[in-house]
């Protein structure tokens, strides 16, 4: 079936015009329409622009032009600012909000010939683990419709996973990718901070947010990333550095690769998953890696120091949202202040509302020492730990998620325990470097993911690690049930 | 260390959010357990290390050169705005 | 004399003279229809982010170096966060902690001829807002963007003044320093240069400083004079009374020459700065400084000192002429086709700070805009110096050189303005005119004296001013005085 080749299949058979990118792209849009009513993983479908994208790529395939990605269809999660079409970030805030420009990952990836299905649904600004808190609706795991798919790039997690597009667009701020990716049974790449350009992504916590991608093998990720990654002029804090070639080191052997396991977060993991963690480890050194444990010492207090660093940026990101030159603008406002209180309070979530206020306690007089700047300085001591630890190792191995996916509605009454689902994926946010979840095995029937971190730019050879696994094994082409 | 009513308050209209009467026992229970959840660093011993704005630690700003490169599309974006008026953004009345 | 003593401190809001934003590619000129120089990044759009602007770097860079200021080797971008219209993004991207411009200072001449050293504090970096306007909306405000993301070097003084005047003349230092060094037009009307005026008082004696008020956006010196010393009195008459002064922001009325409170800035803001996340340490290494240093002219009192000296002009003549570097040129181009043939410093530093000033105002003209180019002022002078015309007649040549574009040779020539240096052509008018009037010749000869005068003024008639005035003094004295005339 279409949907289950991988990007280098398709390519090949686009190449080949064995088949043609719209006919393709019409495989995926009828998926869609079929099984996306169950999921929710959309906000807005673009089958119009779908189909002018694919016709204009079957012409350059036709003029004989080739290229990893050309007729590939994606999805964009609803953070990133795609010209012409509604970019709503899953909010109210923007639900009206056409943007009139593309962010920079759109243009390359819309420069290498892909196909745009759609935008995907999301946690309202990125704000979340579990895809609750989209003004959209809540997305569900293709896995089990009852469960959350993870967050906040829930809706392309779901998406790749239920085969509704052969990869996707997210964001990673403190786990969105990898860790919606590891509930869903995907392959998700966060990049090193400064590797992708931010230039047209919404912001949330600038010092943290990375674009990534999503797919079904780290094989298919390393050719989206490859076209994603590379300094871009428009973002300050785009690194000018070279991007490898990622396709070419994929299938390096590992003999001799050291793979570093995360004491710190075994201690009170359920035996299940850590004993998921334990069976990757023994194919690790079957494939000829060496495995020792690493401390971390300071990784305990990065959830903290997360919740205290993120709100404190997101407080000032969000502060241009303001009823004034676009978005959403409260009825009959009384005054100034009445349009700037009321437009942000009925134009943002809950969630939301509670992150600029924690954000906006953190940073005000009187407490910015005791938490901003206290956090700032652990985050460099998390920092420094990692660089310690990779000293002695070349990766470092965690499970993604303390559980699989849990109940849609079941972690919503506290904040606080929502935010403990991040605690595996946060250090790598903090310190800016790359990390990867692919699927490792199963719990209850649900997926579950393990997690590798590289040292800065690493990416390659977290793509090779976690490609040889996928070689190794067959999780990751497991589907869920009736989205074969 | 938990948060009033009144340091919610506060800290709503620093951010120019609305909190309806309903929705205030809420907010100050949950933004409370996020304050004392996160309280947790204030007793962490960070000895004299500094504080780390930036993942991308030891890099520096890029300069730009001084060209103008953007041309008028204020018609183009003003179609998303609320209310404009003879080409200006118009909000009720600011005073000085 | 007052038993009160009075400290002010001004902050400067100079706009830097850039083509582009300081965080964006938008053009800055002035005066474009609203909104039509605001781009994606200036609208704080979702997703735009800042890249800074080189140039205002150097700019930057170039004044500290100015003021003898430390330029800060690494300086950091800062969020200052508050809500205001005009603040698209909700936050001012600012310096905070760590300016580019540390300490320097400024020796400042006051009105008495002293030079006070007025010390400036720091100097930063940091992007204009957009403008707020009322006219024509019914109840509402619009807002223009296109001034938003304008880059401003802040300029913060010591509280070293003690008087409003010493405070313009600060201001007026900085303005000129500003144009000297071509990183801003200093131009108020535009808005191009702002000042906001910290002012207290305390009894005279005492070392703690009273509570101050900030007196926002003061766009002209008489402006900040004036809203000075209201505030002084008013603050002086509040303690006299048993009151308190408040810290607050207040604007000047210059209609009612008044400074009152600012009702929608009277709660203290948080503005809960933070080092901006989307900008990195901005890295200024010695080369760059030195580069810079290399662009740096002759600053304002280099060239004063230059002039005092070379010209034999008084500190405060040499001042004026050195008020901006485009009237410095004008001078010292016309010294140099003076003194080349015999001319003095003086006659053209006279005329600079008389005649030509005066038309300038008198038209509003800047001195790049003079209608006498320094070539033909100095042609104007070396007719003057070699006596073809007199200095009174120089100066209906000068207002006819003024209207009409003309030389001064050519006026000279058409209007047939020669001196007459003849002696017997002059004495020959002299024998007539004292023909012509027996009656005032007797009266001086009995002892009027100041019937002199009414000669010279009779003989000027009759040769239409031309007569040399030192010949027909001369010639005038032998011959009333004389007994040839019986």
């Amino acid at each position: 079936m279409l949907h289950n080749l991988n990007i280098g299949e398709l390519a090949d058979r686009l190449a080949k015009r064995q088949i043609s990118s719209v006919e393709l792209t019409r495989h995926f849009l009828g998926r869609i329409e079929r099984l996306n009513p169950a999921l929710n993983a959309f906000i807005t479908q673009t089958p119009d622009r779908a189909m002018q994208d694919a016709e204009s790529a079957d012409r350059r395939l036709a003029a004989g032009e080739r290229g990893p990605l050309l007729g590939i269809p994606l999805i964009h999660k609803d953070i990133f600012c795609t010209e012409g079409v509604r970019t709503s970030c899953g909010s109210r805030m923007l639900d009206n909000f056409v943007a009139p420009y593309d962010a920079s990952v759109v243009a390359r990836l819309k420069e290498a010939g892909t196909v745009m299905l759609g935008k995907a649904n999301m946690d309202e600004f990125a704000m979340g683990s579990s895809n609750e808190t989209s003004y959209y609706g809540p997305v569900r795991n293709p896995w089990n419709t009852a469960k959350v798919p993870g967050g906040s790039s829930g809706g392309s997690a779901a998406a790749t996973a239920a085969r509704l597009t052969p990869f996707a667009t997210g964001t990673d701020t403190g786990g969105s990718i990898r860790q919606p990716a590891a509930l869903t049974g995907v392959t998700g790449v966060k990049p090193t901070y400064g590797r992708v350009s931010r230039f047209g992504m919404i912001a949330f916590a600038s010092s943290l947010d990375q674009a990534g991608v999503f797919a079904r093998s780290a094989a298919d990720a390393s050719s989206v990333l490859q076209v994603m990654a590379g300094f871009d002029p428009k973002d300050s804090t785009s690194v000018d550095a070279p991007v490898p070639d990622y396709a070419a080191v994929l299938s390096a052997p590992l003999k001799g690769l050291k793979i570093g396991l995360l004491r710190e977060f075994f201690e009170g993991l359920e035996a299940r998953n850590a004993a998921l963690i334990h069976d990757a480890l023994k194919i690790y050194r079957s494939l000829g890696a060496e495995t020792l444990e690493v401390s971390l010492p300071h990784l305990p207090l990065s959830v903290p120091t997360y919740y205290v660093v993120a709100p404190a940026e997101c407080s000032s990101n969000l502060s241009r949202f303001d009823g004034v030159r676009f978005g959403y603008r409260c009825e009959k406002p009384a005054d100034l202040l009445d349009l700037y209180t009321r437009s942000r309070g009925e134009g943002f979530g809950a969630e939301v509302k509670r992150r600029i206020m924690t954000g906006t306690y953190v940073l005000s007089a009187g407490y910015f020492d005791a938490y901003y700047l206290k956090a700032q300085k652990v985050r460099r001591l998390i920092t420094d730990d990692f660089r310690a630890a990779f000293e002695k190792v070349d990766l470092v191995i965690s499970p993604t998620t303390p559980t699989p996916a849990f109940d849609i509605g079941a972690k919503m009454h506290d904040p606080v325990t929502m935010y403990l689902n991040d605690i595996y994926t946060i250090g790598a946010n903090l310190a800016g470097l790359p990390g990867v979840s692919l699927p490792c095995g199963f719990v209850d029937e649900l997926p579950m993911g393990l997690q590798l971190v590289g040292p800065h730019f690493a990416e390659a050879k977290l793509l090779n690690a976690a490609h040889q696994f996928q070689q190794a094994t067959d999780w990751h082409r497991r589907a869920p049930r009736g989205y074969e | 260390m938990s948060l009033t009513r009144q340091d919610v308050e506060k800290i709503a209209h620093l951010a120019r959010l609305s909190i309806t009467e309903q929705e205030m026992p809420v907010y100050v229970t949950s933004l409370s357990s996020i304050v004392d959840f996160v309280d947790e660093l204030s007793r962490a011993d960070v000895g004299s290390v500094l504080p780390m704005a930036h993942p991308l630690d030891g890099q520096h700003q890029r300069l730009r050169a001084d060209e103008v490169t953007q041309s008028d599309h204020h018609a183009k974006y003003q179609l998303n705005a609320p209310a404009v008026a003879a080409g200006l953004y118009v909000v009720p009345r600011v005073l000085d | 004399m007052s038993a009160w003593e009075t400290v002010i401190g001004l902050e400067i809001h100079a706009q830097l003279a850039t083509k582009s934003k300081i965080f964006s590619g938008s053009a800055t000129a002035y005066g474009a229809p609203p909104n039509t120089q605001a781009d994606l990044v200036d609208l704080a759009y979702p997703g735009v982010l800042p890249v800074l602007n080189a140039q205002a770097v150097q700019m930057a860079v170039k004044f500290g170096l100015a003021i003898g200021a430390a330029v800060a080797h690494r300086s950091v971008f800062a969020r200052k966060n508050y809500f205001y219209p005009d603040l698209p993004k909700g936050y001012q991207i600012s310096q905070y902690e760590l300016p580019v411009v540390a300490r320097g200072s400024l020796k400042v001449m006051l009105e008495d001829g002293t030079v006070k050293n007025i010390g400036i504090t720091r100097a930063h970096l940091e992007e204009d807002a957009g403008k707020s306007l009322h006219e024509g909306l019914a109840n509402a405000t619009g807002i223009d963007l296109n001034r938003a993301g304008t880059p401003l070097l802040e300029i913060v003084s010591e509280p070293d003044m003690r008087s409003a005047k010493e405070a313009v003349a600060y201001m007026k230092k900085i303005h000129t320093l500003v144009r000297y060094l071509q990183i801003c037009d200093g131009n108020m009307q535009e808005g191009s240069f702002r000042c906001d005026a910290n002012v207290s008082v305390r009894p005279k004696g005492r070392e703690k400083f009273g509570t101050r008020a900030e007196i926002k956006n003061l766009n002209s010196f008489r402006f900040v004079e004036k809203a000075i010393q209201y505030e002084i009195a008013r603050q002086i008459e509040l303690i006299e009374s048993g009151g308190t002064v408040v810290q607050e922001t207040r604007l000047y009325d210059s209609d009612k020459d008044e400074t009152r409170s600012m009702r929608s800035k009277e709660e203290a803001n948080d503005y809960r700065y933070f080092p901006d996340p989307d900008l990195l340490p901005l890295e200024i290494d010695s080369a760059f400084i030195e580069a810079v240093r290399a662009t740096l002219p002759e600053l304002p009192d280099e060239k004063a000192a230059r002039f005092a000296g070379a010209f034999a002009l008084s500190a405060y003549d040499a001042g004026v002429l050195s008020a901006s570097r485009e009237l410095g040129a004008y001078f010292e181009s016309v010294v140099s086709g003076l003194t080349a043939n015999s001319g003095s410093a003086k006659l053209a530093a006279n005329w600079v700070m008389g005649e030509l000033s005066s038309a300038l105002n008198r038209d509003n003209l800047d001195i790049a805009d003079s209608r006498v180019s320094a070539a033909q002022l100095t042609g104007l002078l070396l007719r003057i110096a070699d006596e073809t015309i007199s200095g009174k007649i120089a100066k209906e040549v000068f207002e006819a050189m003024w209207s009409s574009g003309q030389t001064a040779d050519a006026i000279i020539e058409a209007k047939g303005l020669r001196q007459i240096t003849d002696s017997g052509a002059i004495e020959a008018v002299i024998d007539a005119v004292i023909a012509a009037n027996p009656k005032q010749l007797a009266d001086y000869r009995a002892g009027k004296d100041k019937l002199f005068g009414f000669f010279v003024g009779q003989v000027m008639k009759a040769t239409s001013g031309k007569a040399n005035p030192a010949q027909l003094n001369e010639l005038l004295k032998t011959k009333l005085a004389g007994a040839e005339h019986a």
